[in-house]
């Protein structure tokens, strides 16, 4: 079929061998059932989940609920919440594909049970959807949730682009999800280098795939990043001065930053490979011009700064959790703002040692690793501040700090192999083996998403009005943990024997112990996935227990806690006046948390809108028409997409009022309520006795 | 696609060195490769645990790696290194991370550890001071020693980087040897443009003189690394880049392809053989006797996506039974006309995929490019 032709056609390139179970039938060896099982598997998994969540909400008439509620919801709180669900619901998934890696490795030695393509597409998709649909949705999830109300804000900045970056975000996720049922994904990982991602080496819908998920994902990111951003300058409470904000709010700002500048080079890397796919461009290929290093250092660009923009802001977390649980402000607060700064700005200088081995200078890449280990100075900055936050404080082994303290130990040594993979003489040797593999994931695992983990069980609190069960918490957490370790530190051996990354099977029978412990690491990551989703379970079966509606439960420093769990829909009835850093511990100090406003006022909200939703499906669509070619579907609903900008550009009745009367029933209501519970000591801060309020004294031991 | 099964090309046939029948020569690979046995036990593992390197902070964990790194009769490991530049990598390698480790690592474990334990919620008595969040002087420390340590390694990393840069010829008393190398799906071709022979399979080396590499790909990208005897390097088509290499005594090494290039990409493997300079030669003489020619023929299915073993049933010639295919009259002009091909785009792809797809190439015309240049100097 000629390239005009697909377009003619009106299934573009569907077809029955789109289905995962096609070549099993057609073609029954042993390889392919076993390939065509586990693909088979997945897929119904993806449907019947679907399906069963469709039947659930229809059985339980929820639909307008979830829809006024939820899905069109401007809610900077609800869309932070919707986006940490699709983290966790992408997080099952690329966690059983690591699963399933980690078993084809261990059983390895001359063959496996997968296919080599099989394989290929389980790295590429796990890759994937961990940056871009696990750890990019997550935190900015929290950010959403946390961000305004540490500021003293009523909402984002934009509301409704808000909204429309999570559904596209969704559209992206949904694409990766659906590759699962119709076609195959990419088999280039998850930076899918040309020239092999071109169509001449993969003909596929693969890259088609891959190419379109990440282009939603990043123009959602891009427009996340300018609306945090903005909201950080412009929606500040009076006395919230830059040097003010909350550590978790600076680093929001700078994940914000990163995120505008390095999102658009993905974006272009992407259209510029698409040209190449679809339209015969030469921009990567091997000839004609083409070159594939042209990518690499576009890929890089985005690529390294996004390695920041996903531990910035569990280093805010951390940051955050480490003073409130040592009961003491955080040490040094300049300086982590500095630091913080300082390494948004190398983020940027540092991309080339992701290909020391393309060919360059030794100039060249000496420069490029030692500014790359100048990164290690801020980091390592915020590691001793932290160090000295815990130095005289008194130090409570909650959920949270059993993470920080995780992740202070294993990012260290992440931060080690960091730094001899800076070296560009090491890079040589270990550069593209498991050895690499074992460093990032030691950089993203205790690094992000410890970080991600640890600020969804302290703020969990604030967002449900209860406490999530801490023993289930504790022996998630250890799982993580020592899971972890059990995973990755096999690799680093296993890399510095030669093992390259992406092996589907090896022939060396010293590796096999190796992989076993690896796998065994998988088994208890797992476990850790599962025990979180039991304590969950656990949790709301309990949770008239745990509540917490008075706000406080940890003895919080910053203004999201001196608002109601969770908080009303305006976030504060009063913008507070901030006075100092760690304004809540300020006005308890003074005896000022929760004072009576003299009046009430109206307060003005975004209005809900269908623009998320509907532009989260307009996008899905036009993704999906391009992967498979189906040309009146492309063009339907890129028109579709122009149009509805236009229409929505034409919107004016964009907000409604929350009455004065309104807000003072409910705030008073709340300030009943904290009259009514007793503030608590830290020792009971996991009993039912801890309603909210903290006890307001302060025990300082001098020396 | 199903499981495709691996080759084992360590085993050696009873036939003559290279598996072909009546060799006339004395060479036997059985020999290099007992000799290689006796050396990874008896030898570089006991030498390294005894070694300068060893007795650093890390020494349980390094030296563990070391013996590791020494599996069978071929060695895997820059740990376990056969030449001087995986020696010097070692070295940095080892330098760097006790440098790391006693300065970075130890002291944050520890006192980590310590104020954990010490301002405990429940020890009441150790000092508690809810307010103190500002100290100069330990502002001062605490960004003084990151920068001390970071000038120190970059010290340690811009002298490293420039004497082990592969692009550097190694410094020899004895003429280089020139080697060219093409990554094809999912096999490197070895030429020995002086020799006029090539090689799948095997890397040939004498032990003692430098190698200097050329590198290209006649397909995508691909990564080509002998840990240990050094560097790896990108191989990408339509340009040259440069890897310089030496063995300092015979042995077998792992050679492999880091970057994945597809289904057939864990089998990208060879040997890297280290011989004595008359053993080398009498292997020369040997592939010229029982190679097959280099040829268009031969060339076309070299080119398909294929792994060592598909080709070899491929070229349906009688070859070599130690699972390596060897070649005879190859030029000096290869190397360059496959540079040129693939970046003027002749061989778009392998045979099959550009039938499948012809109608996504370009339709303008290839315009050929004058030379072939290295884009990357």
């Amino acid at each position: 079929m000629s390239f005009a032709e697909q377009f003619q056609h009106p299934l573009g390139r569907l077809s029955l061998e789109s289905l995962p179970f096609w070549q099993m039938l057609n073609d029954p060896t042993r390889g392919n059932v076993i390939n065509g099982v586990i693909g088979t598997a997945a897929a119904l998994m993806v449907v019947i989940g679907t399906l069963v969540t469709i039947a659930m909400i229809t059985k339980y008439r929820k639909w307008s609920v979830l829809w006024s509620q939820w899905l069109t919801s401007p809610d900077h709180k609800k869309i932070g919440i919707m986006y940490v669900v699709l983290a966790l619901v992408m997080l099952i998934r690329a966690l059983m594909e690591a699963l399933l890696m980690r078993a084809q490795q261990a059983f390895g030695l001359e063959g496996g049970f997968l296919s080599p393509d099989h394989f290929a597409q389980l790295f590429s998709t796990h890759g994937t959807i961990m940056i871009f649909f696990v750890a990019m949705p997550f935190l900015t999830g929290i950010i959403n949730y946390v961000m305004p109300l540490q500021i003293g804000a009523r909402d984002v900045s934009f509301p409704v682009l808000n909204s429309i970056s999570f559904w596209l975000t969704a559209a992206g996720a949904a694409l990766v999800m659906i590759s699962l049922c119709i076609g195959k994904f990419s088999t280039g990982g998850w930076f899918g280098y040309p020239p092999y991602t071109e169509a001449s080496f993969s003909p596929g819908v693969g890259p088609d795939y891959w190419i379109w998920a990440l282009t939603l994902a990043s123009l959602a990111s891009t427009f996340s990043g300018i609306n945090f951003a903005v909201t950080i300058y412009k929606k500040r409470a009076p006395g919230m001065k830059l040097m003010v904000m909350p550590l978790f709010t600076w680093t929001a700002l700078c994940t914000s930053i990163i995120m505008i500048f390095a999102m658009p080079p993905l974006t272009v890397a992407m259209a510029q490979l698409a040209l190449d796919r679809y339209l015969g461009f030469h921009f990567f290929t091997n000839e004609l011009g083409g070159n594939m290093m042209n990518f690499a250092n576009l890929f890089w660009l985005f690529g390294h700064p996004e390695v920041y923009i996903l531990v910035l802001p569990s280093f805010g977390v951390y940051s955050e959790l480490i003073s409130t649980f040592s009961g003491k402000s955080l040490f040094g607060y300049r300086s982590m703002v500095i630091a913080t700064m300082a390494i948004v700005a190398l983020s940027f200088a540092v991309w080339m040692h992701h290909f020391f081995t393309m060919g360059q200078s030794a100039n060249i890449n000496a420069v490029f690793g030692i500014a790359s280990m100048l990164i290690g100075i801020p980091t390592g900055v915020k590691i001793y501040d932290w160090m000295w936050t815990i130095f005289r404080g008194r130090v409570r082994f909650t959920v949270p700090m059993i993470y920080s303290i995780g992740f202070i130990y294993l990012f260290v040594l992440g931060g080690i192999t960091g730094i001899l993979l800076a070296s560009p003489t090491i890079d040589y040797q270990v550069h593209n083996t498991v050895f690499l593999v074992a460093h990032f994931h030691n950089v993203a695992i205790p690094g992000a998403l410890f970080g991600l983990l640890a600020g969804y069980h302290f703020w969990f609190p604030k967002a449900f009005g209860f406490r999530l069960n801490e023993r289930m918490g504790k022996v998630s957490a250890f799982c993580w943990i020592f899971g972890f370790m059990l995973a990755f530190f096999p690799l680093y051996a296993l890399g510095l024997m030669g093992l390259p990354r992406r092996s589907v099977a090896y022939t060396e029978p010293s590796y096999v112990p190796l992989e076993i412990a690896a796998f065994l690491g998988a088994i208890l990551l797992t476990v850790a996935l599962v025990t979180l989703v039991v304590q969950l379970w656990v949790s709301i079966k309990q949770r008239d227990k745990n509540r917490v509606f008075a706000g406080d439960p940890w003895d919080g420093r910053s203004l999201e806690w001196s608002v109601s769990a969770p908080p009303p829909e305006y976030n504060f009835a009063v913008i507070p006046v901030v006075t100092g850093r760690d304004a809540f511990t300020l006005a308890k100090e003074g005896g000022k948390a929760y004072p009576l406003p003299e009046s009430y006022t109206d307060i003005e909200m975004p209005k809900n809108s269908v623009m998320g939703p509907v532009l989260g499906a307009i996008g899905f669509a036009l993704a999906f028409g391009l992967v498979w070619h189906i040309l009146w579907m492309v063009i339907l609903f890129f028109v579709a997409a122009v149009v509805t900008m236009i229409v929505y550009g034409f919107a004016r009745d964009t907000t409604r009022i929350v009455p004065a009367q309104q807000v003072q029933q409910e705030h008073r209501r709340w300030l009943d309520a904290v009259a009514a519970a007793t503030g608590i000591s830290r020792a009971d801060e996991y009993q039912s006795a801890n309603q909210g309020l903290a006890e307001m004294t302060i025990h300082e031991v001098p020396a | 696609m199903g499981v495709t099964r691996h080759i084992i090309y360590r085993h050696v046939g009873p036939d003559g060195p290279l598996g072909f029948p009546n060799s006339p020569t004395t060479f036997s690979e059985a020999a290099t490769s007992q000799e290689c046995t006796m050396m990874t036990i008896g030898d570089p593992c006991g030498r390294m645990r005894r070694s300068k390197a060893a007795t650093s902070g890390s020494s349980v964990c390094v030296s563990a790696l070391m013996l590791a790194g020494c599996s069978g009769d071929t060695h895997l490991s820059f740990l376990d290194p056969q030449g001087p530049v995986a020696s010097g990598q070692r070295w940095h390698f080892v330098e760097s991370l006790a440098v790391l480790l006693v300065f970075v690592a130890i002291p944050v474990f520890v006192l980590t550890a310590w104020f954990l334990w010490r301002y405990r919620y429940g020890a009441k008595s150790s000092r508690y001071t809810p307010k103190w969040n500002y100290s100069a002087l330990l502002e001062i420390a605490s960004w003084a020693g990151p920068v001390v340590i970071v000038v120190l390694l970059g010290i340690i990393v811009w002298r490293a980087t420039h004497a082990l840069d592969p692009y550097k010829p190694l410094a020899s008393d004895q003429p280089a040897l020139r080697l060219q190398i093409i990554g094809y799906d999912w096999k490197w071709l070895f030429i020995y443009p002086d020799q006029g022979i090539a090689s799948i399979g095997v890397l040939a080396l004498p032990v003692g003189r430098p190698v200097a590499i050329q590198l290209t790909s006649a397909t995508v990208m691909q990564s080509l690394h002998i840990p240990a005897l050094g560097s790896q390097i990108y191989a990408m088509g339509g340009m040259v880049t440069q890897l310089h290499l030496q063995a300092d005594r015979p042995g077998r090494s792992l050679g492999e392809n880091n970057m994945y290039n597809g289904n057939g990409f864990h089998q990208q493997r060879f040997s890297a053989v280290a011989m004595t300079p008359e053993r080398f030669s009498a292997w020369v003489d040997e592939v010229h006797l029982h190679g097959i020619a280099l040829n268009d023929q031969s060339l076309k299915h070299i080119s398909q996506r294929s792994t060592r073993a598909e080709l070899i049933a491929a070229l349906s010639q009688p070859g070599a039974s130690d699972g390596n295919i060897y070649f005879k009259g190859a030029t000096d002009a290869l190397f360059s006309t496959v540079v040129k091909a693939t970046k003027s785009g002749t061989p778009v792809a392998p045979a099959s995929v550009r039938q499948e797809f012809a109608n996504r190439a370009p339709l303008a015309a290839r315009k050929p490019t004058e030379s072939a240049t290295d884009k990357v100097q």
